[in-house]
């Protein structure tokens, strides 16, 4: 049976890290994750948790701490925002590199400036080729859910990547909405026991992690670690299916939300995907045939899949809540659009910006999109190809 | 948004309990079966800042993730906020606004920018101090909330309450019973005013 509650987004990331109960959580307080560690400390001095947690000076060093002891064969992970993330940048490289299948809990906020605690993906999507895989969550439940899926995810032997669990800071990290949990019980037999085969704390078979390699043998490690990028997809789409044995919830790379027989589809990342499917809701009850494809595995990157899932309509609109500065577009819109390229999806496209720094994105901003694609394909009014949406006037 | 949703704006200024009353609603709330949204909206956090809170609650799951701008159910939580923020800003006309202050509705009402819903006035400092001995204003605005907006049966109000406090001030218990009487005392003070009204949202 399931638990009914109505909890916060951080709420239910720090439920489910004190289910799954690792053994070492290192972390250093950032807005708006803070209240991640703090829920986790507070599990841990009840004693309703046994895991190790270190404070520590800066995000620099939860996530070198965080390593450490994922090297040395415990079950770790830390939690972080924004600057935070950007702190980490070079251990985030480390982790990866060195197949730690640490996990990290993002609670997505932009960066500076100017200084602005909102959220938007710039943090997330900085850390895009760091070689961590990253799954966004719609709400609060999504979250909770993707946490539990990280570590059989990430500590799978086709995998041992590190796994980044993001959600939208504030709008889901502070909103308090339904959840349901599972028993603590069936938490822990999902996840398991982490039993690493190869671990510094192991004295009859030592090992060193982190050493140099010589350009000889490099660039082999770079491939291997592509490879189980890879492979992580089909990882994590195995993942998705047993739990959905357990919860009756089930998830893909994407979920694709009346797109069927869609003309006019809008690719979105996160919390405002539930907005988009209101209007989708709204806007098919006026006898539009529109749809929402909600990315949720941004790392590795499904280009294939969104490819065909898209090949049969009108016009996609591709939405990012990041600006690149490249004069190009944002990072889904431009991967989203070589994708279509390769596989010759020849279809209109536009890539809009939204949501930067908390501005607010609405069921308004999703009729006016889906009425500029519609206007562009059956007018021929040409719409920029990259463009901003909910910008002040 | 669809008319199953009831939404709510609180405006209060920062440390006054705004949000935790929207919290609290969106908790006693989610106790009697429904679907319910309570989040804040952050800036430069800081004592006596203006600060905005929402509720959505609906019997059907809520998706939508974006702030409020056509609410059924405007809160001000302090009356000095209708100088500088536009309280009743998207407000429907068949809504409602409830303003905590000391002056009556007819001193209110010019100050409403021409508001034609109804309004309603909670004089919440009075009855914090009467039962609290201090002013708190969330719990009379809270209740005021629910009577208002009729989200749920008084009575179910006032038990689920009960349990929130108990637990809540677990280690506070000798303020439970002012919390109560604060509940029940802003009900009393809104009932000849709410005769005949109808719950804001059918659910």
């Amino acid at each position: 049976m399931a638990i009914r509650d109505r909890m916060s987004g951080n709420e239910a990331v720090a439920y489910a890290i004190k289910q799954i109960n690792p053994d070492v959580m290192p972390a250093f307080p950032i807005t708006p994750s803070t209240e991640i560690p703090q829920m986790v400390s507070t599990y841990i001095a009840n004693g309703e948790c046994d895991t190790e947690f270190i404070p520590v000076e800066s995000e620099h060093s939860s996530m070198s701490a965080t390593i450490g002891a994922e090297a040395a064969g415990a079950r770790s992970l830390t939690a972080t925002s924004s600057c935070g993330l950007a702190l980490m940048w070079e251990e985030l490289l480390v982790a990866a590199s060195n197949r730690m299948p640490c996990a990290l809990a993002l609670v997505n906020r932009t960066l500076s400036g100017p200084i602005n605690i909102n959220c938007d993906h710039t943090d997330g999507m900085g850390a895009r080729d760091t070689g961590w895989i990253q799954i966004y969550a719609e709400n609060n439940q999504e979250a909770y859910d993707n946490f539990i899926q990280a570590y059989p995810i990430a500590e799978d032997k086709r995998v041992h990547l590190p796994i980044m669990i993001c959600q939208d800071g504030f709008i889901t990290s502070h909103a308090v909405e339904n959840i349901e949990l599972l028993e603590d019980e069936k938490v822990q037999n999902f996840v398991g026991t982490y039993q690493p085969e190869e671990y510094l704390l192991n004295p009859g078979k030592p090992m060193a992690v982190g050493p140099y390699s010589v350009s000889n043998y490099a660039m082999e490690a770079r491939k291997n670690q592509e490879l189980a990028m890879e492979a992580s997809k089909e990882v994590i789409i195995e993942v998705a299916k047993k739990y959905k044995e357990l919860t009756g919830r089930g998830f893909e790379l994407f979920e694709e939300y009346k797109t069927e027989d869609a003309d006019y589809i809008m690719v979105i990342i996160g919390s405002a995907a539930g907005t988009a499917k209101q209007a989708v809701d709204d806007l098919r009850a006026q006898g539009k045939k529109v749809g929402v494809i909600k990315l949720r595995v941004f790392r590795p990157f499904p280009a294939a899949e969104l490819a065909t899932a898209l090949k049969n309509c009108k016009a996609v609109a591709i939405m990012d809540r990041c600006e690149s500065y490249n004069g190009n577009g944002g990072p889904l819109g431009s991967e989203i659009m070589a994708g279509l390229y390769r596989d010759r999806v020849f279809i209109e496209a536009v890539n809009y910006i939204y949501g930067l720094a908390g501005r607010d994105f609405t069921v308004n901003h999703v009729y006016d999109i889906f009425s500029e694609l519609e206007d562009s394909v059956v007018n021929g009014n040409k719409i920029e190809q990259f463009k901003y949406i909910g910008l002040r006037e | 948004m669809s008319n199953q949703t009831l939404e709510i704006r609180w405006h209060g200024r920062g440390g006054q309990g705004a949000k935790t009353a929207a919290l609290l609603l969106a908790d006693v709330a989610w106790k009697t079966g429904a679907h319910v949204q309570g989040f804040p909206e952050y800036g430069p956090e800081r004592m006596g800042a203006p600060i905005t809170a929402y509720n959505r609650i609906s019997k059907e799951e809520i998706r939508v993730h974006s702030n409020i701008y056509t609410p059924d159910l405007v809160v001000v939580v302090d009356e000095t906020l209708l100088e500088s923020v536009n309280v009743t800003g998207g407000l429907r006309e068949d809504g409602a606004i409830i303003v905590n202050t000391a002056k009556s509705k007819d001193e209110i009402i010019p100050l409403l920018k021409g508001y034609k819903g109804a309004v309603y006035v909670v004089d919440a400092r009075k009855i914090s101090v009467e039962t609290l001995g201090k002013y708190f204003p969330n719990s009379p605005m809270l209740a005021a909330a629910v009577a208002v907006s009729q989200v749920m049966p008084e009575a179910d109000f006032i038990t689920e309450m009960q349990a929130s406090y108990q637990h809540k001030f677990a280690k506070k218990p000798e303020v439970i019973e002012g919390n109560m009487l604060a509940l029940t005392k802003t009900f009393d003070s809104l009932r000849e005013d709410l005769k005949g009204a109808k719950a804001l949202v059918e659910m």
